[in-house]
């Protein structure tokens, strides 16, 4: 290995791990080795087997055949009870807490000790503050779990793991959920675990984090683990190409925008929830045809909001929206086929409950929202199923989703070619305004080199272009205007070349630079 | 991750071992208040399918349960739960009592789309309120149609008691008009020189299939079934599409509603001639688990109502010939049935799905 | 129905059906509704009879269950087939399918109780059910400390409104003061076999200070019973002697003979000498009556006694008319 044939045994030793499920491969034969007192980053696209690999090591699934090696000992983990006792502690993508505890109760959550819950609270307490002073991870123990941002949420992921006392912490895309801020102080967390001699797997799809905080770095593909490198030897682009399979562009060409005539002018919306609180505050901002205008903010802040309300399926409170002059209908959450009769297209920031239809056909989602077309229509109210199909078979052509079958379950297709069904049926009918939320997340690095540039081309073809995103790199890769919310208003705007990620991060938690918060 | 398993095993193979399974279970019980289990089934399947006899009351009943399991199936692809088939059957009947006595009809043909179109509209008015309560209020389907479901029994006994009864003791209506009455299965087949035994089974059997069909074509083929597939899998990514929640709610119930008040041609219309008190007898019950065996699937709906004919004329049978047996050991055998078909079907699925991987992983 | 023309139907079957049968060794089927053999009350009195005779003769007998309304003639068409004679039904709603089934099997002979099917071969047996409930009208109004009293029925239907109205008449008669509650339990089959309900019923006719309930309501009557056992009051019990079920609680029972007509059916065929026709069974027939016995023997006082014999003797007399709520659909007192 590359990064140094230290004495000491490997943390964790796997030795020829093979896994399927069925007729797919997840794991193919891995080995891996991960030193003592390391960050080691596991990079892959989605369905490379990262996650599957990491649900081995902690007891979720059983390898059909390999060894795991912790310290050198051959060590069985048929369960994470197992994983726990090895001395392995895992922060889940989604967090696995009870949300209606306290902090404290759910850092004890079956680890307490004996039928009574004081001793074990206590105990606890004092343990957390100890944590804290080391670690930095300052959470309050007696604060509601739900209450919490989702950074210290994770902290009481980490708590947990470090309560039972893991020296192999597993962290599995830790920062999808993180303002740049929090992303930072993750890392500050991680760097001083480290030093105190802890093992850090962290597995990731931002290549820019494995740079910057890992010590060595694993890279998968297919199943197959391809190469272990140190991360000081090696480049995002070199890291790209292994995980691809072939050369990747990282940042995406982009020529200058020629914004035209205003498409949508939106003017002081605000929309009110059933439980009364404010989303949107009064929110302004004009879209012009040819170019792209990014939202960026830490979620909630009512970028989701914003969007629901442009493509019709939320009613607004307030304000009003004007497409090319003629006012939109704000007051009704079934307004969707007015907004496809207008050629305004949503792809939306959640693709498996509001995009698409999971358990339905690929062909029946390739039209969801255009069902009502002319030419999809049969005798005697039925559809014309062989113009679906074939709708479906040329989009499936022209985006490459795969596999090419449209008679597929969408459910069994992998994130990245539901979101390319999902664009492929909105930009087909060439809209005029395509509002699209979150069209990478958690799509693999090839595929986001697609969806950048059809989202570009379309641009191109001087439509206008909302897009929201959480991901920083994404909105300063596309855009050409950038605004930022915070609380439910607009907190700044920015041309996409004059400014810089500080400044964005800064905007995002309601602080304009270069003045004092009020 | 697991593979899904090929529709002949999913609609046939599993049901068919869950009813194995059942079936070895009933045995045992049968063998626990000591009767021959082997003599039990045999004259369950001799007795319900055996001889024409046997299969007019089989199917028969299977052709109530066929229309009380597409109402439920229908709703269910809508995402609801319709739990008040049994209380819109009930209405249906009077629908079609309505029909029936309202005018002298010279011919049952005459009389039968007016009959479908009484059945069908009352079935559908009781299934209204509930769907529009769920779709503008939120109130629970579940809820509200069990208690329309009591509604609908007290208003029927009411009607019977005070308003349609005819003189006498009981609480029921006079005879229809013979020009009402629907063609026997028996009447049928002996214009086609098939001798078959006189039993209840008529002419609304063929409806029967006729509706399943038209089911089929409704879920699958339809935009309207398009729209209520979409909505019953993700109420979000429907009013995406544009789909009106309110809209779907209602018409899908009204469609529920109206299929389940069909039931009334077969039972009402073709067997018993007149209304009587409690015509449903629970068919509306039986069609929650006849949907839920079928999976929902107009064939499968029509495959788990002729299993439950089996179980009812066979039961019947068995309560004939094994004095032992009584009519509530039937009721546990048809219980065993629905709880390892609905509530167990994991117990066979899980191993199945194995059994399928290793022979598949064997061949790859 | 009338009772001239019953009558010439009886008369005229007799010679026909009693001829052609009276050889045939009785076979007897007996088919009980709904409510099951064991509902401790209508069905199982009927079940009695049928036991008694077994016991006497040593002839065994078929009986079915009905769990549907579709097997009504199944049923009956099936005994019929197989020989048996006679076949008996319980239950009203028997009408249809008797008069449907008994056309085909001319040489059975069919017993149908409580309701009327008018064919050659079928013997009616109905109850002047209004006759006993007008005596443990009498009893209950004479018991009650309160002047109050109750009726818990199973449904709101013809028949149950026959017991009620017969009941009040025989209170008001007593104690034109008394005040009669009445609760129907429900609308559906479960009516009645709902002790809990029935219980929930009764209790709140005590809570308004009735200290008698009277239930005619199968199952859900065993609650009714229960409910003023507990409250220290008196129920009364329905069809079958229910005496028994809380001694020194149960005030009476009204007795519903339906053991003594699937008995005598039986009894008749064996012996060669059943008749079709209607049997209107009332107080002069002893098909209805009020129980007495070891069990209840303390709570009758001799008035009481006596002001039911007397009753008795004037209603089987013709002095008082009790009126049938099934002739016209109305109760005159209430």
């Amino acid at each position: 290995m590359a990064a140094g044939g230290g004495d000491a045994p490997p943390a964790i030793e796997l030795a020829g791990i093979s896994k399927s499920f069925g007729p797919v491969q997840a794991n193919r034969d891995i080995d891996l080795a991960v030193r003592r007192g390391t960050i080691h980053g596991i990079v892959g696209e989605n369905g490379a087997g990262k996650s599957t690999l990491m649900s081995i090591l902690y007891g979720f699934y059983q390898a059909d055949a390999g060894e795991i090696r912790i310290d050198g000992r051959p060590t069985p983990i048929p369960d994470s009870q197992a994983a726990i006792r090895a001395g392995i502690g895992m922060v889940h993508q989604h967090f696995m807490l009870v949300e209606p505890f306290t902090v404290l109760e759910n850092v004890i959550l079956g680890a307490e000790e004996g039928p009574l819950l004081r001793p074990s609270l206590a105990k606890a307490r004092a343990e957390l503050k100890r944590l804290e002073e080391e670690y930095e991870l300052d959470v309050d123990p007696d604060a509601v779990v739900g209450e919490l941002s989702v950074g210290l949420q994770q902290r009481v992921e980490i708590l947990k793991a470090l309560y039972r006392e893991c020296d192999i912490l597993i962290l599995d895309e830790p920062t999808g959920v993180l303002t740049p801020a929090e992303a930072d102080h993750l890392f500050r967390i991680l760097r001083s675990l480290k030093a105190q001699g802890k093992t850090i797997v962290l597995i990731t799809h931002k290549l820019r984090e494995i740079m910057a905080i890992t010590d060595a770095v694993s890279v998968m593909r297919r199943g197959e683990m391809v190469r272990t490198l140190a991360t000081a030897d090696t480049s995002p682009a070199e890291l790209a190409e292994l995980m691809v399979g072939r050369r990747v562009l990282l940042r995406v060409e982009k020529t200058p925008a020629t914004p035209g005539r205003v498409v949508l002018a939106v003017e002081n919306l605000s929309l009110t929830d059933d439980k009364g609180v404010a989303r949107l505050k009064g929110v302004s901002f004009a879209l012009r045809a040819g170019e792209i205008l990014g939202v960026a903010g830490v979620a909630g802040n009512g970028q989701s909001e914003l969007l629901d309300v442009l493509a019709g399926i939320r009613p607004a409170t307030g304000g009003t929206v004007r497409l090319d002059g003629q006012p939109l209908d704000l007051g009704h959450s079934t307004n969707g086929d007015e907004r496809r009769a207008a050629r305004v297209a949503h792809v939306p920031e959640d693709r498996r409950r509001r995009g698409l239809v999971m358990p339905f056909a690929e062909w029946e989602n390739a039209c969801l929202g255009y069902q009502g077309e002319e030419r999809f229509e049969g005798p005697a109210f039925t559809l014309d199923r062989t113009a679906m199909r074939d709708a479906a078979r040329a989009s499936i052509e022209r985006f490459d989703i795969r596999p090419p079958s449209c008679d597929l379950v969408t459910a069994s297709f992998s994130g990245g070619n539901q979101q390319k069904i999902v664009l492929a049926r909105e930009m087909e009918r060439d809209p005029e305004v395509l509002l699209v939320g979150q069209p990478t997340r958690g799509v693999d690095i090839g595929a986001i080199e697609f969806i950048h540039n059809e989202i570009l081309a379309l641009r191109d073809r001087g439509k206008a272009i909302l897009l929201v995103s959480v991901e920083l790199d994404e909105i300063q890769a596309l855009s050409d205007r950038i605004i930022v919310m915070f609380d439910g208003r607009i907190s700044g705007e920015r041309i996409a070349g004059e400014t810089d990620e500080r400044e964005l991060g800064l905007l995002m938690t309601g602080i304009e630079p270069g003045t004092r918060a009020a | 991750m697991t593979a899904p398993l090929p529709r002949w095993a999913d609609l046939v193979l599993i049901p068919a071992l869950n009813l194995l399974l059942a079936f070895l279970v009933a045995g045992l019980v049968v063998v626990f208040i000591g009767e021959d289990p082997v003599e039990a089934v045999r004259l369950l399947l001799v007795g319900s399918l055996g001889s024409s006899y046997g299969i007019g009351f089989t199917l028969y009943y299977a052709t109530t349960f066929v229309f009380t399991g597409l109402s439920v199936a229908i709703a269910y692809h809508a995402g609801l739960f319709n739990i008040g088939s049994e209380g819109q059957a009930a209405l249906g009947g009077i629908g079609v009592t309505l029909v029936c006595l309202a005018v002298p009809w010279p011919y049952w043909w005459l009389a039968l789309p007016f009959a479908i179109l009484g059945a069908g509209a009352f079935g559908a008015a009781w299934a209204f309120l509930p769907g529009y309560l769920q779709a503008k209020r939120g109130s629970h389907v579940v809820i509200t149609t069990i208690m329309f479901n009591f509604i609908a029994s007290a208003l029927v006994v009411y009607l019977l008691v005070n308003v349609l009864k005819a003189p006498g003791m009981a609480p029921e209506t006079r005879n229809f008009p013979e020009g009402t009455f629907l063609p026997f299965m028996h009447e049928i087949l002996a214009v086609f020189g098939i001798r078959m035994s006189r039993t209840p089974m008529n002419f609304t059997a063929l409806l029967a299939l006729a509706a399943a069909f038209l089911t089929w074509v409704l879920i699958w083929r339809t935009r309207l079934g398009y729209e209520m597939r979409a909505f019953g899998h993700s109420e979000p990514a429907a009013v995406y599409a544009g789909i009106d929640p309110v809209r779907i709610t209602i018409v899908a119930m009204l469609i529920s509603g109206a299929m389940a008040g069909m039931m009334a041609l077969n039972v009402v219309m073709g067997f018993q001639h007149r209304l009587v008190l409690d015509y449903v007898g629970g068919a509306g019950f039986v069609g929650i688990a006849v949907s839920l065996m079928g999976r929902s699937h107009p064939f499968g709906v029509v495959l788990a109502a002729i299993l439950f004919g089996i179980l009812y004329q066979g039961g019947a049978e068995l309560a004939f010939d094994m004095p032992s047996i009584s009519r509530d050991m039937i009721v546990v055998i048809q219980a065993l049935v629905i709880l390892f078909t609905g509530a167990l079907e994991n117990l066979v699925r899980a191993p199945v799905e194995r059994a399928f991987l290793r022979r598949r992983r064997k061949a790859a | 129905m009338t009772f001239g023309k019953s009558l010439a139907v009886a008369a005229l079957t007799m010679m026909t059906a009693a001829g052609a049968q009276a050889q045939e060794a009785a076979n007897p089927a007996v088919i009980f509704d709904l409510g099951g053999k064991f509902d401790r009350s209508f069905n199982q009195a009927s079940y009695d009879g049928a036991e008694r005779f077994t016991k006497e003769t040593g002839i065994a007998y078929e009986s079915f269950e009905l769990q549907n309304d579709a097997q009504r003639e199944q049923a009956l068409r099936r005994f019929a087939e197989r020989g048996h004679n006679p076949v008996i039904t319980n239950g009203f709603s028997y009408g249809s399918a008797m008069e449907t089934v008994s056309q085909e099997f001319p040489d059975t002979d069919f017993v149908v109780i409580d309701t009327v099917v008018e064919q050659p071969n079928v013997r009616s047996v109905v109850f002047n059910e209004h006759e006993g409930s007008y005596l443990v009208g009498v009893l209950a109004a004479m018991a009650s400390k309160t002047g109050k009293v109750g009726f818990v029925g199973g449904m709101d239907i013809p028949l149950i409104q026959k017991f009620a109205c017969g009941y009040v008449q025989g209170v008001k008669a007593t104690n034109p003061d008394a005040e009669v509650f009445q609760a129907m339990t429900g609308t559906t089959g479960a009516a009645w076999n709902d002790p809990v309900r029935g219980g929930e019923l009764a209790k709140s006719q005590i809570d308004r200070g009735a200290d008698v309930v009277y239930h005619a309501a199968g199952g859900t009557g065993i609650g009714v019973l229960q409910a003023a056992a507990d409250a220290g009051v008196y129920g009364i019990g329905v069809d079958s002697n229910q005496n028994y079920l809380h001694p020194g609680h149960v005030l009476t029972s009204m007795l519903k003979r339906v053991d003594v007509a699937t008995y005598q059916a039986m009894m008749d065929v064996h012996n060669g000498a059943f008749t079709a026709g209607v049997q209107v069974l009332g107080l002069k027939e002893d098909g209805v009556g009020w129980a007495l016995d070891e069990n209840n023997k303390d709570l009758i006082t001799p008035e009481m006694q006596k002001a039911a014999d007397e009753a008795r003797a004037k209603i089987i007399s013709g002095e008082i008319l009790v009126h049938d709520y099934s002739t016209d659909g109305a109760c005159p007192v209430s």
